[in-house]
């Protein structure tokens, strides 16, 4: 198999890191060679943050190349493009919902992006491009802080050769006991969102 | 089922299974977790030291007295224990000691990119550098037996790519040899150990013979992997690079070398002899490069590669085409989209509720000069507040600022620093300012945690690493005992009270401390005082005083005020924590403070 390269990225604080961390499990329990690297420290504090995940039969790097993501996760809008170079010609570009607004926006300085404009950019890469509605299905599921679980749903609909009960299986040892039902209802809502 | 674990991780691990008994570390992004995973572990005793320097001291006692013993430290840490580096190197151990050193290339979370494996050849020390989890675990054990075999402390070398990456561990059993020992009696070898003059030239050159013999050691040890492949090209590579250089030629030759200082000579002529082109693959440093040409090997490496920044697979790539490198994988290339608007930064920030930014806002209004150091507060620096003057390295601020003033500089010098940053090499620098009548004013930046670096304990939280209570540092005492006789504290929330301390503290005619005392937002007690305020929109008028703080959780509403015709403010009720700075900083008193609000509940 070809190694599949997923690239996390959100904002400090969005549950990027769980979201990886579900990744990287699930790709170790399905059988592959699996790696993951991040960044610790002074990038987290309310900062732009990344998560390199490596499926493979013997990967190497724990990164990911320019231009070589097959997967980019995207938990936040604006980050999603700040990492679209990343992503190879006709990869799977997945983007949550939630919009949070940097300083230099909230102040008024700097403009954030409308949807329009991030769809047209990410349309010369790739067809496969798909605003998840993160935040409504959450909530509906009971938690809007389950965002990040159904962006992993939406994800997990174009992975094939792994079995739903995996995936289940490791978001429920992942996240607080009294969560597991919300959140294993926000990964079926998210696998159900595309296609 | 193996398990993925970090690099960090795995060392602890590691650790564990060689039998360490005792560990100590001072917490530096990207070496922070190898100590709070080794605490998971109760045959092993961990601390938390005040500076790099002492938890290196305190390893090489535990060496000195036999048993297996640890230093965990960042690259720049390094450099504080450098001196202790040095004798240790000199004068051997009674049982195993390794000194971890996490580099930082690409600077994540650092002032600079130095290479320590420069420091390895400096002191005549082994230096190992594994290139996965696997072999950061198996590599401490290595490294153990080097350090036993040849009488000499061991610098195990990771970079951040191998410290914060994940990567699927063989565990192990622990070697129980030491945990089963009788006490120790320290034996005394005053010639090894007393590092005066006739003593040291004595140990000097059994020190540079030690160099020699573990280089022949060298030639047959097992993490110098030669992986002979299509012999047009050769790669000598090590540590993270390998895997880079290994996706990029899967079809070429490598000799990865485990062990960096000392070189095998035969090992590398050899391979050298058997490939047409000999290139090294290296982050930073041409350090391989450099010592292979001293060998008289021709070779190629920083012609081709970036001795700045870090390497990944792209950079390799990309570097090895340029220089027509044959069998380089191609892989099919990606026309970057046109028409990306240009996107807002999102630095890290100063997070809602922190108790430094106040501090900032009184320092920016009275305008003075602020030497800064390394910390949350460092962050200080970016606009709006950017309140920072000066930031070089741990404990700098305090003698920064002595010095600006004995130049007779026109402005008021003040430094700040943190609690954890004032025990590290902040003290001896305030006394200093006491010593040498020093005009300058100090604020101490008690957030009652080690923030930065992920909350860890120090010597004013009352708890040791283990989570054990013990004695807790009395500022204001500690402060007049090195000499400062004005000190006050404040509560760093209480606007009015930070400038009445600081006015008081600039008035002065000599050195003066300000402790500006507030727990760090994100501590869980903090946590549980978290209350959302609000803006009353009929006081606010959009004049936007409250944005200068830079705090993330006041944004700019969609309404505007009929006069101005300016955006009112806004604040996020998920990020805002109730500090109550914004609500101090109002003119117009739009802010509701807590006790409005619980007020406006009431009712």
């Amino acid at each position: 198999m070809k190694t599949m390269n997923f690239l996390v990225v959100g904002v400090g604080g969005q549950g990027a890191l769980l979201a990886s961390n579900v990744l990287a499990e699930v790709g170790v329990r399905a059988g592959f060679d699996v790696k993951k690297a991040e960044v610790h420290g002074m990038s987290q504090r309310g900062g732009s943050v990344n998560s390199h995940v490596r499926w493979g039969e013997d990967v190497k790097s724990p990164t990911i190349a320019k231009g070589e993501t097959d997967v980019l996760f995207s938990l936040e809008k604006l980050e999603s493009l700040r990492y679209i170079s990343s992503l190879r010609q006709g990869g799977i570009a997945l983007v949550g919902e939630s919009v949070i607004p940097p300083l230099t926006v909230s102040s008024g300085e700097d403009s954030y992006p409308v949807d329009e404009e991030i769809a047209r950019v990410f349309e010369q890469v790739t067809d496969n491009f798909h605003f998840i509605p993160t935040q409504t299905l959450a909530k509906e599921a009971g938690t809007s802080r389950a965002h990040n679980v159904v962006l992993l749903g939406a994800l997990s609909s174009f992975i094939d050769d792994v079995p739903e009960e995996i995936w289940l299986e490791v978001i429920a040892e992942r996240v607080p006991k009294k969560y597991v039902e919300v959140n294993q209802a926000a990964f079926r809502a998210g696998r159900a969102v595309v296609g | 089922m193996k398990k993925l674990y970090s690099g960090n991780e795995a060392i602890a691990r590691g650790a564990y299974e060689s039998g360490v008994i005792l560990a100590s570390a001072y917490p530096g992004t990207p070496s922070t977790e190898i100590l709070e995973t080794i605490v998971q572990y109760s045959e092993i005793t961990s601390e938390w030291a005040p500076n790099e320097k002492v938890a290196l001291d305190v390893a090489v006692g535990g060496a000195y007295a036999g048993v297996r013993s640890m230093a965990v430290m960042k690259h720049v840490g390094l450099n504080v224990a450098a001196d202790s580096f040095f004798y240790v190197a000199m004068t051997g151990a009674e049982s195993g000691l390794v000194i971890v050193t996490a580099d930082d290339p690409a600077m994540h979370s650092s002032q600079n990119e130095q290479d320590n494996r420069r420091y390895a050849k400096f002191a005549r020390v082994p230096c190992l550098e594994p290139s996965d989890s696997q072999e950061a675990k198996d590599m401490v054990g290595a490294a153990f037996e080097i350090s036993e075999r040849f009488d000499t402390p061991v610098l195990l070398r990771i970079t951040t790519r191998i410290a914060h990456s994940h990567s699927p561990l063989e565990l192990g059993e622990r070697s129980t040899e030491m945990d089963a020992r009788d006490p120790l009696k320290f034996r005394i070898d005053r010639t090894k150990y007393v590092m005066v003059p006739g003593n040291a030239r004595k140990r000097h050159p059994i020190i540079e013979e030690r160099v020699t013999e573990v280089s022949k050691f060298a030639e047959d040890f097992a993490y110098n992997l030669v992986e002979m492949g299509d012999t047009k090209l050769g790669i000598i590579t090590n540590g993270i690079a390998y895997q880079y250089a290994k996706e990029v030629f899967p079809k070429a030759s490598f000799l990865r070398l485990g062990m960096t200082y000392p070189l095998p000579p035969a090992l590398i002529r050899d391979f050298a002899a058997k490939v047409d082109r000999l290139i090294v693959v290296e982050e930073l440093d041409p350090f391989l490069e450099e010592e292979i040409r001293l060998m008289g090997i021709p070779v190629e490496g920083k012609s081709i590669f970036p001795i700045v920044g870090e390497l990944d697979s792209g950079v390799v790539r990309d570097c090895a085409i340029r220089a027509g490198l044959q069998l380089v994988e191609e892989t099919a290339s990606t026309t970057p989209p046109e028409g990306i608007p240009s996107l807002p930064q999102r630095p890290p920030l100063l997070c809602p509720g922190c108790p430094h930014r106040g501090v900032f806002h009184i320092t920016n209004k009275l305008k003075v000069v602020v030497n800064g150091d390394i910390g949350c507060y460092t962050l200080g620096f970016l606009p709006p507040l950017s309140a920072l003057h000066s930031c070089g390295c741990m404990g700098a601020s305090i003698g920064v600022a002595h010095g600006a003033n004995k130049a007779g500089t026109k402005q008021k010098n003040v430094a700040v620093i943190g609690d954890s940053t004032f025990f590290h090499t902040g003290m001896p620098a305030l006394l200093n300012t006491a010593y040498n009548k020093s005009d300058t004013v100090t604020i101490i930046l008690d957030n009652r945690t080690t923030a930065m670096t992920g909350h860890q304990e120090n010597p004013a939280t009352g708890f040791t690493l283990s989570g054990e209570p013990t004695f807790e540092v009395d500022f204001e005492a500690l402060v007049r005992a090195l000499g400062i006789e004005h000190v006050s504290t404040v509560d760093a929330y209480d606007l009015d009270g930070v400038e009445a301390a600081l006015r008081a503290a600039l008035a002065v005619d000599g050195p003066a401390v300000v402790i500006a005392k507030r727990a760090c937002a994100l501590l869980p007690e903090a946590r549980k005082e978290w209350m959302p305020l609000e803006i009353n929109p009929e006081q606010c008028n959009g004049c936007g005083m409250c944005f200068r703080i830079g705090c993330p959780a006041i944004v700019r509403s969609e309404e505007k005020d009929a006069k101005t015709g300016r955006f009112l403010a806004k604040i996020d009720p998920l990020l805002c924590t109730g500090c109550e700075i914004c609500a101090q900083v109002c003119p117009r008193d739009a802010i509701y403070f807590r006790e409005q609000m619980l007020g406006k509940e009431e009712k």
